[in-house]
């Protein structure tokens, strides 16, 4: 993702090279963005990819394991698994995409008008401290568990649930940003605030917004896994990782491919986007990098 | 901070969907769903209900079930063993085993040690725990049949069969945990061992393993303590999962059973507990840090 957005940037800018250096050493966050790649493109293409309707019920050919024509093997209904594990692809890919976009814009939002704020950051942080001591899947369960099943929702509760930490995270960078001598010299010159915060300083929290979204991609899929797995998430009628998971819990003695396909599919994504983001960091925080 | 998180709670919770309608079912009348409603008080104005809730909450009472007309509180109650079990267990271990990898990989930094911790971490963070689970039981309970595939014993039952059945869980429960927690250590013994005082200790001849733990890791305590403390929220999304897995029938097994029945009183009551719980251990910790940190008073 991140690195197409720079790709078209084609600029010989400090952070482009440093971005490409850092790629250089880290053959790890290559393979991650390769594997994200293949990911997306199976999302996109999975119409043409040999899949058949990921919902035809065929009873006659109830959990056939694996075999030539059925890949990955069928359900209980008779439901081709690779077809549905592939199609599960999107809804991962989608969950995982808008949650990270989501939140990091409205966490974005919220952190710079806060940080600048005073009185209102007094009301907002309490209430970001109340959201963050429900341990982030509890309170997504919590809010599916009010609202009907359905992706959209799914999508609003993991965001609702991420946002608080990415405040955080925006929040301290203004807290610091604002001392810096270049925005000190910008409110000398009679710079306007909204001119401030968005020429000064949100250039200065895109690299490490982007690192944090990342991993909020990371998590929020690994979240909608959990929160379909559960019965809380993903209507049934829609194929994601975690419904089919779900639907092999009481079989998996039988018919453990059920699990352990769409399982692979999902921790590889998620691994590739750690790898992919603990590169990003290296690339874009050095300080940190070292650390870490 | 533990009074807002309450706000926030009540307030979620007091603006539901329609758990009337839910209970009705598809072929109820719009006057069942109302006769449902007045019988729960669910028609009455939001402040009654508000008021009612933190009332019966003072009272250590967290309402009456919808399905099965048991208090909350007797509910919970009889689930809290195993889950208490579940997650201590898995947060004693976790933190004997990813501390000292932590350490070891910061005293080793770029050697292979240092590297395999770093790939287990990243890994620990990308396989969801029901996947981990479900290949520990294949492997280890139906391959090999060594522990039982499922099922919990209680402690009274004797104390070898009530191990015999955390060990998996715990595992499953505990690989993310270690994760973050290893992989925090690391990161911290790394800026707490380039201090000077470490080089002094080192050149006034101590020995390396008395430097890296009295001097270093001592140092790093508070944001391990920290990051421990956060963590618990993993431990905690986390035993809702496991004990789904394992068949094991405590608090995040009654927790899914609720949401499949749009039990919102015990839903509720959960995420209260599990939010306290969640609170008062970081405020443990938060005390914690005068032990390690003599610098810090409250």
């Amino acid at each position: 993702m991140a690195e197409l957005a720079l790709g078209t940037a084609r600029s010989a800018s400090p952070t482009w090279r440093r971005f490409k250096d850092a790629l250089r050493r880290h053959p790890t966050a290559i393979a991650g963005a390769v594997v994200l790649i293949l990911m997306g493109l199976i999302a996109i293409f999975a119409p043409w990819l040999g899949t058949v309707d990921p919902q035809a019920v065929e009873p006659v050919k109830r959990l056939k394991p694996p075999s030539a024509q059925y890949w990955f093997g069928s359900d209980m209904l008779g439901r081709d698994v690779y077809s549905r594990v592939i199609y599960g692809t999107r809804v991962s890919l989608v969950v995982g995409l808008a949650v990270a976009a989501l939140s990091t814009f409205l966490g974005l939002a919220i952190g710079l008008i806060t940080g600048y704020l005073r009185w209102l950051d007094a009301i907002v942080m309490r209430i970001m401290d109340g959201l963050m001591s429900i341990p982030p899947v509890l309170l997504a369960i919590a809010l599916m568990a009010l609202t009907k099943a359905s992706i959209e929702n799914v999508i609003v509760a993991i965001t609702l649930a991420e946002v608080p930490r990415v405040v955080r995270l925006v929040r301290s960078l203004v807290l610091s940003l604002r001392e810096e001598p270049y925005v000190e010299a910008a409110i000398a010159a009679g710079t306007t605030l909204p001119r401030i915060l968005v020429r000064h300083i949100l250039p200065n929290t895109v690299a490490p917004l982007l690192v944090q979204a990342t991993f909020v991609c990371a998590s929020a899929m690994i979240t909608e896994a959990i929160l379909s797995f559960i019965g809380a998430g993903t209507p049934p009628n829609i194929p994601s990782w975690g419904n089919i998971m779900a639907e092999a819990r009481s079989l998996f003695q039988i018919a453990g491919y059920l699990i352990f396909l769409p399982g692979i599919f999902l921790s590889l994504t998620v691994l590739a986007i750690n790898l992919l983001g603990d590169g990003l960091r290296d690339a874009l925080d050095p300080r940190l990098a070292r650390r870490m | 901070m533990t009074v807002v998180a309450f706000f926030v709670f009540s307030l979620l919770y007091l603006t539901p969907g329609d758990p009337a309608a839910v209970i009705a079912g598809d072929a109820a009348t719009t006057d069942d769903i109302r006769r449902i409603r007045a019988n729960l008080g669910l028609d009455e104005p939001f402040l009654v209900r508000f008021g009612g809730w933190v009332w019966g909450l003072l009272h250590g009472d967290l309402g009456t079930s919808i399905f099965t007309n048991l208090p909350v509180t007797r509910l919970i109650g009889q689930r809290v063993e195993p889950t208490v079990a579940l997650t201590l267990c898995t947060l004693l271990v976790a933190v004997a085993v990813a501390v000292p990898l932590g350490v070891i990989a910061a005293a080793r930094v770029g050697t292979w040690i240092d590297r395999f911790v770093m790939a287990f971490s990243v890994l620990g963070f990308s396989v969801p725990v029901f996947v981990l689970a479900y290949i520990l039981i294949l492997t280890f309970s139906i391959e090999l049949d060594w522990l039982p595939v499922q099922g919990y014993h209680n402690l009274s039952e004797g104390l070898w069969e009530w191990l015999r059945h955390l060990i998996l869980p715990s595992i499953a429960l505990g690989t993310v945990y270690i994760a973050l927690i290893a992989r925090i250590t690391r990161a911290t013994m790394l800026d707490v061992l380039s201090q000077d005082y470490v080089r002094t200790a080192q050149a006034k001849g101590l020995a390396p393993a008395a430097v890296l733990v009295g001097h270093a890791l001592k140092n790093a305590a508070v944001p391990i303590m920290t990051i421990i403390g956060i963590g618990i929220a993993l431990l905690i999304s986390g035993a809702i999962v496991t004990e789904t897995v394992f068949a094991i029938p405590g608090i995040g097994r009654l927790t899914v059973d609720a949401i499949l029945r749009r039990d919102y009183p015990i839903i509720q009551g959960v995420i209260l507990i599990f939010s306290a719980a969640y609170v008062l251990i970081n405020l443990a910790v938060d005390l914690s840090y005068m032990f390690f940190d003599p610098r810090i008073r409250y």
